[in-house]
């Protein structure tokens, strides 16, 4: 095994503790709207969130990050330039997480000067964490380009795959820059940080994990490099192509010229088209293949990645993409519906499934299966379905009664979270995101033990 | 090149992505004129010397900030650099808090908790005006916002964040100065139920 995949492990792992962490946060996070004075004056509703959601972005990356360390030196044949920094840095890396949420949990929050913005919190959704944090994050991706840039140089080996990912990697890296400032005219700050944010999530990360499924499926499938890279061109032009302009749905109502409402709305209305695209592809490969593998859950959280990323991104977010909507369910437990959906889709089950990839080769596996990743699949889905239908039923009666009718006041604020509908939907959302914990339990569990549980599984004769 | 071969498709994919990517550097300048301070969209930060509206245009048809005659924050007029320095430490005092990550500004951020694009215009002001014992609109903010927990209302409360007085009458001028940018018509219907009450 290469150091370079040694490191994926690591990070792999991090990322599965990470997400334990969000999980932990986000069931906190959902029992503040059920019990208001739940750790009041001590631990508020905005940390929970902010390690809710941070983890989240932190788990991903990681999880990102350890796909590609483990897939590259595979597609390179060596091992990969600067690997003793790469390792220096996961510890360096993980630390500041930790470092972060402690004083996220301890101090939470400090006077209205630049040193609270270095040392303790930066106050801006998704970028939170303070600026010494996010050099370090900017100087991990550096080493992490340079890792996948300086091997391509040396081998002078550079498949259609790992050209788009060199080429995605410099604006990911790029973009995080924009972690950094502190802009005092609200509409230029929000204008900038959905560069960051939208630019992100719904184009560099969309293409890296496309280039990470393109290595999945064939090393799941068998499915031709040909195929894979010709689907990765098709995925990259459909996504950014309409994900660049589809930006402007963000720049609606923060203060930006009224010809985003007709951009924003356009372009984002194509977005799910690439998504529609990958379904279509899933199912061609599963019908050719008879849903036939040696590696049932790897497959099955493909398929939930193509699926959720079309409903999740694609129809939730269509949903409330159009101004004429959009103007009523901004702002809503509906974008809350729409975000659970579309990050569990497109990125949480694309890791999840290159993770099971690993370990059949870890662990020597000719068949992976059994039952309890069935039950942990089912649990985190069903878990995920059921907040994302909780907080839509939510998300409505906020729309109709604070935004529609009430007009956004305060009084209309109260209005539409006192309402049946929308307390109701608080409460299922959690009970369901019970199930989800239970999924995550079941999922940790199995990640520790399949392949050992059943060692017949492990013979060659049980492949199919 | 066919469509069969991938490099068909990488051509595809690069004039694509350069192209949109030109389109929207093209409409990003001319964004960032109209949403600087003074542009088309965004107002002086001065405008906190004045008096803010947000009316349904017939024209536009949507509703929008109406700025007319002068009504000074907390009676004292500002000239343009101490707004600016006003304006400065509320955005100070809205990240080290991490107001967005309970509250929603023009609809972003966090659901936890009222949004405040028009914040400066609610009428719920009118009801802590009384609950704080003020008689105006922005001393009631300055006292609930420095002592949130005291004045509490209803079953979710906003917690104390130690916010001083100089730090709350710097927010209180950017949520009159955030009230009167042009969000093409969002919130729509602010305030009207009460109007008709």
């Amino acid at each position: 095994m290469y150091r370079s995949q040694k490191l994926a492990l690591k990070y792999l792992t991090a990322a599965i503790t990470l997400f334990g962490i969000m999980t932990v946060a986000g069931l906190m996070s959902a029992y503040y709207y059920i019990n208001p004075d739940f750790l009041f004056g001590i631990l508020h509703f905005n940390i929970a969130k902010i390690l809710h959601i941070d983890t989240m972005i932190i788990w991903l990356l990681m999880g990102f990050m350890g796909a590609i360390y483990w897939f590259l030196p595979e597609e390179f044949g060596r091992e990969l330039v600067g690997i003793k920094l790469a390792e220096i840095l996961f510890y360096v890396f993980f630390g500041a997480v930790v470092v972060v949420a402690v004083v996220f949990i301890v101090v939470q929050y400090g006077n209205s000067d630049e040193t609270a913005l270095w040392f303790i919190n930066q106050g801006r959704k998704y970028v939170e964490a303070p600026r010494w944090a996010a050099i370090g994050v900017v100087v991990v991706m550096a080493v992490f380009a340079y890792n996948v840039i300086g091997t391509a140089y040396v081998t002078g080996k550079v498949s259609g795959i790992t050209a788009v990912l060199m080429v995605d990697l410099v604006p990911l890296l790029v973009l995080y820059l924009d972690a950094f400032p502190a802009i005092s005219n609200m509409s230029a700050d929000l204008f900038w940080w959905w560069w960051l944010v939208h630019l992100w999530v719904e184009a560099t990360w969309e293409v890296l994990i496309g280039c990470i499924m393109a290595w999945s499926l064939m090393q799941l499938l068998g499915t031709s490099r040909r195929i894979v890279e010709t689907w990765l061109y098709i995925e990259v032009a459909l996504v950014l192509g309409t994900g660049i302009l589809g930006l402007g749905h963000h720049y609606f109502w923060i203060g930006a010229p009224s010809y985003w409402l007709t951009i924003g709305g356009l372009f984002s209305a194509f977005e799910p088209l690439p998504l529609l695209g990958m379904v279509v592809h899933a199912v061609y490969d599963a019908g050719t293949h008879h849903m036939k593998t040696t590696n049932r859950p790897a497959f099955y959280w493909l398929m939930a990645e193509a699926f959720g990323n079309f409903l999740g991104g694609g129809v939730w977010g269509f949903m409330m993409t159009l101004p004429q909507v959009n103007l009523y369910a901004h702002g809503t437990q509906w974008t809350v519906s729409h975000g659970h959906f579309a990050f569990w889709g497109a990125y949480a089950c694309g890791v999840l499934s290159v993770i099971y990839l690993v370990i059949q080769k870890l662990r020597s596996l000719t068949q992976v299966d059994g039952a309890l990743w069935k039950w942990s699949f089912a649990a985190l889905n069903l878990g995920l379905v059921g907040m994302v239908g909780a907080l839509l039923v939510s998300g409505f009666a906020q729309a109709f009664i604070e935004r529609a009718i009430g007009g956004s006041t305060h009084d209309a604020f109260i209005a539409g979270q006192s309402s049946p509908w929308f307390v109701e939907g608080m409460v299922t959302r959690f009970i369901f995101g019970l199930m989800f914990a239970a999924g995550y339990v079941a999922l940790v569990w199995d990640l520790l033990t399949i392949g050992k549980r059943a060692p017949v599984l492990a013979t060659a004769g049980a492949a199919e | 090149m066919h469509v069969d071969d991938p490099a068909f498709w990488r051509a595809g994919a690069i004039s694509t992505v350069s192209i949109m990517s030109v389109v929207l550097v093209m409409l990003t300048i001319d964004s960032l004129a109209a949403i600087s301070p003074g542009g088309s969209n965004v107002p002086l930060y001065t405008v906190i010397n004045q008096h803010i509206d947000y009316k349904f245009d017939d024209k536009r048809g949507n509703d929008m900030p109406v700025i007319r005659g002068a009504e000074p924050l907390f009676g004292k007029a500002v000239d343009a650099a101490a707004a600016e320095a006003l304006i400065d430490k509320g955005k100070m005092v809205i990240q080290s808090r991490s107001c967005i990550d309970c509250h929603t500004f023009f609809g972003n951020g966090a659901y936890y908790a009222p949004d405040l694009t028009k914040a400066w215009l609610d009428p719920a002001w009118e009801t802590w005006k009384i609950i704080t014992g003020t008689k105006t609109r922005e001393d009631a903010m300055v006292k609930f916002l420095m002592h949130p927990d005291k004045y509490r209302i209803w079953t979710r409360a906003m917690p104390n964040l130690d916010i001083t007085q100089q730090e709350a009458e710097a927010l209180v001028a950017y949520l009159k100065w955030m009230s009167a940018v042009d969000t093409n018509g969002f919130p729509a219907n602010f305030g009207r139920m009460q109007q008709k009450q």
